[in-house]
């Protein structure tokens, strides 16, 4: 029973990153109906710029320029890796996408996943094969709580992911660029005719998807501390999935599935030998959308999906 | 008169050559042994070491005045081939070795992918070879004339599990594993039975896998905490080392770790901090606290080179030390190329506790050495110490 509830604890920090990666796919596909392949890269890059923020924090922190304790230097990382991640995506949506807006939906998704592979490569030319160890900024506390072992970062990193998902919620909901981009989603060929302009609303779209990703890269440092070029493709493919699982185009939707999918693939693992976790846990989902096409909280007769 | 001046001189160049030739054949006053080394390709260094290695040992024989076999010194040549990290280059430097050097015997190549293919060449022409550093089995697999001086991956399995089982009195392990990888995988596998050997069935309490590029393994972690496993055994790479050792200490694992050669890499300490400090793992050769001949192997190379040698160049040193010991157990060098050749397999393939600086050596069927695995803990200032030498 111990190991039921350590493994809720596990899961609940590994769907944090699915569904905080998985709400920029959905986010995309919900505005412009394409499915942003490169999403996985650049959660990449926003942990390689984590890690960067977070070393010159640190080393201003010790030459005494910046005297600020690490609680606050993550804090900063986040934020910091947050803005210059969101300047990435929306230079890909520049560079990569608006080109090809009236273009067939196949050849968006093969720019995404040539972009991504550009992002794999250059990263790969510029700082070489040798993975970087995130710095380590706050110290581990372990809490053991009736036999669950409960890390003080285990407790941030999803605290964390579900404030995000809650600002992101009301941003959508209450502000007039959420409006907009609601209109948006619910049909983009009339509403840009009334005046909302559709290229600020996809740059928008994009910034805010990469800013999530940059902010699941640095939490992804803190709890995985080695960072390698090609850590996003996995992790992109499989919140891709969740994408899928939660429903097209929707918010709630991709939250909810990035959370299942962390459950499912621990809990198959537990139960399973651990060799088959990702062949059983990818079957059932392969099963759920058997039944659920649209997905968990997608519509099935819309031609556009709600926001 | 031109023409025939070129011929007189062609012919009387020939009659030079044949004689130069029966007067080598005649009366053999050298021992020409061929090193096959990457000199130059993808693994400059691994060719340095062995070059470095290889000519420390000639200096050694030259001091002596020769090797003495049989009561009489005769000299050593080293003929040094580069194979340029490339298979088919390392097939024709074993064919030139062989064939046009007349060499008695090869050390090298050193990577199994070059390895492998020498090897065929060398068992073709009957020619003992010795490769220090390859671990493929498939390079001395059903090739009698072939040796090596490592020793072959999943064999750290049998040392690791005879190791904790002393040094802690554990009886119940665990193992974590990449089940998509060759390594960790034959290891893990080789480990598990070599542990229920000892411990009975059962005693592998949880033996759980993920696949490469996994960086979460907080469920087989939790599997493992709760299977009352007192130790964990986990022959990964680097990266992975720092994960899954984090992970379990963040989940309450508190026992050792305890992986393989795999771990031997500057990065593992700097990727895994301190939570890697006091572990162990078993190598080939540390050294760091090497004591010994190995110890002065380590220095005298050092004062002549300025760097400390690694694996490369110890297995070198051993690869040619095993050599010399096989022709001096041969008795007598009679100059029949052939024989000669013999002679020196079946004194190779006879050698027992050979006394190497990597560990005590002795060849099984297969040319394969029975040895003793290092055992190097990491220290509490993060470097690799010689903890002991654990043998099967």
């Amino acid at each position: 029973m111990d190991s039921f509830f350590q493994n809720i604890v596990n899961a609940l920090q590994w769907g944090s990153f699915y569904a905080l990666i998985a709400l920029g796919y959905s986010m995309v596909y919900g505005i412009l109906m394409l499915f942003n392949f490169a999403h996985g890269d650049i959660f990449m890059v926003g942990a390689y710029l984590g890690f960067f923020v977070a070393a010159g924090l640190l080393s201003l922190a010790t030459m005494g320029i910046l005297a600020i304790p690490n609680w606050l230097v993550l804090l900063l990382t986040v934020l910091i890796a947050m803005a210059l991640n969101s300047i990435v995506g929306v230079l890909v949506e520049r560079i990569g996408y608006r080109p090809l807006r009236d273009a067939p939906r196949a050849s968006a998704a093969i720019t995404g996943l040539m972009i991504g592979i550009i992002l794999e490569t250059g990263n790969l030319a510029i700082l070489g094969a040798q993975r970087l160890s995130f710095p380590s900024l706050i110290e581990t506390q372990t809490y053991t709580i009736g036999g669950v072992a409960v890390t003080n970062k285990k407790i941030m990193i999803v605290a964390v992911a579900l404030f995000l998902m809650l600002v992101l919620h009301l941003f959508i909901t209450r502000t007039k660029w959420g409006m907009a981009m609601r209109a948006m989603a619910y049909d983009f060929a009339i509403i840009p005719l009334m005046g909302v302009p559709i290229n600020r609303i996809a740059a928008l779209t994009f910034g805010l998807g990469s800013a999530l990703a940059a902010a699941a890269g640095v939490l992804y440092g803190v709890a995985y501390p080695i960072l390698d070029p090609y850590m996003g493709i996995l992790i992109g493919w499989k919140a891709f999935v969740a994408a899928i699982l939660g429903g097209r185009g929707s918010i709630l939707g991709a939250a909810f599935a990035g959370f299942l999918l962390g459950f499912i693939e621990i809990f198959t693992a537990t139960i399973f030998p651990s060799t088959f976790r990702d062949l059983i846990a990818y079957s059932i989902i392969l099963v759920i959308l058997t039944f659920r096409p649209h997905g968990l909280f997608g519509e099935a007769y819309s031609a556009r999906l709600r926001l | 008169m031109r023409k025939s001046h070129l011929l007189l001189l062609i012919a009387l160049l020939l009659i030079a050559t044949v004689a130069i030739t029966a007067c080598g054949s005649s009366g053999p006053q050298t021992i020409k042994i061929g090193i096959n080394a990457p000199l130059t390709g993808d693994i400059p260094k691994v060719g340095e070491g062995t070059k470095f290695a290889a000519e420390m040992w000639l200096d050694d024989i030259n001091k002596a005045g020769g090797l003495e076999v049989g009561g009489k010194k005769y000299q050593v040549e080293l003929v040094i081939e580069d194979n340029e990290s490339k298979a088919d280059s390392a097939t024709k430097a074993n064919t030139k070795l062989i064939t046009q050097d007349e060499v008695l015997a090869i050390v090298g190549p050193q990577s199994s992918k070059q390895a492998v293919p020498a090897g065929e060449v060398a068992n073709n022409y009957k020619t003992p070879m010795v490769s220090p550093w390859s671990t493929n089995p498939n390079t001395t697999l059903n090739r009698p004339w072939v040796f090596r001086a490592a020793f072959l991956d999943p064999f750290q399995g049998v040392v690791d599990a005879k190791f904790i089982s002393d040094e802690f009195g554990f009886t119940k392990a665990a193992v974590l594993y990449d089940v998509a990888s060759d390594y960790p995988k034959g290891l893990a596998d080789v480990f598990k039975k070599s542990w229920e050997d000892l411990h009975g069935a059962g005693s592998v309490v949880a033996f759980e896998s993920f696949t490469t590029k996994d960086t979460d393994f907080s469920a087989q972690l939790t599997k493992i905490i709760n299977s009352g496993a007192e130790v964990l055994f986990t022959p990964q790479y680097y990266n992975e080392v720092a994960l899954i050792v984090q992970q379990a200490h963040e989940l309450g694992w508190t026992g050792p770790i305890i992986g393989s050669d795999s771990w031997g890499s500057a990065e593992t300490v700097k990727l895994c901090g301190s939570d890697c400090y006091g572990s162990f793992f078993s190598t080939h050769y540390a050294a760091a606290g090497a004591t010994g001949a190995t110890k002065e192997f380590i220095d005298r190379y050092n004062a002549k080179y300025g760097y400390v040698p690694d694996d490369v160049g110890a297995l070198t040193w051993d690869s040619l030390n095993l050599l010399k010991q096989a022709i001096q157990d041969c008795g007598s060098i009679t100059g029949d190329l052939g024989k000669d050749r013999q002679c020196v397999r079946d004194a190779l393939a006879n050698i027992k506790n050979f006394p190497g600086i990597t560990g005590d050596m002795t060849f099984d069927e297969q040319g394969d050495p029975t040895k003793c695995a290092v055992i190097v803990k990491i220290s509490d200032a993060g470097e690799f110490e010689f903890y002991k030498s654990a043998c099967p």
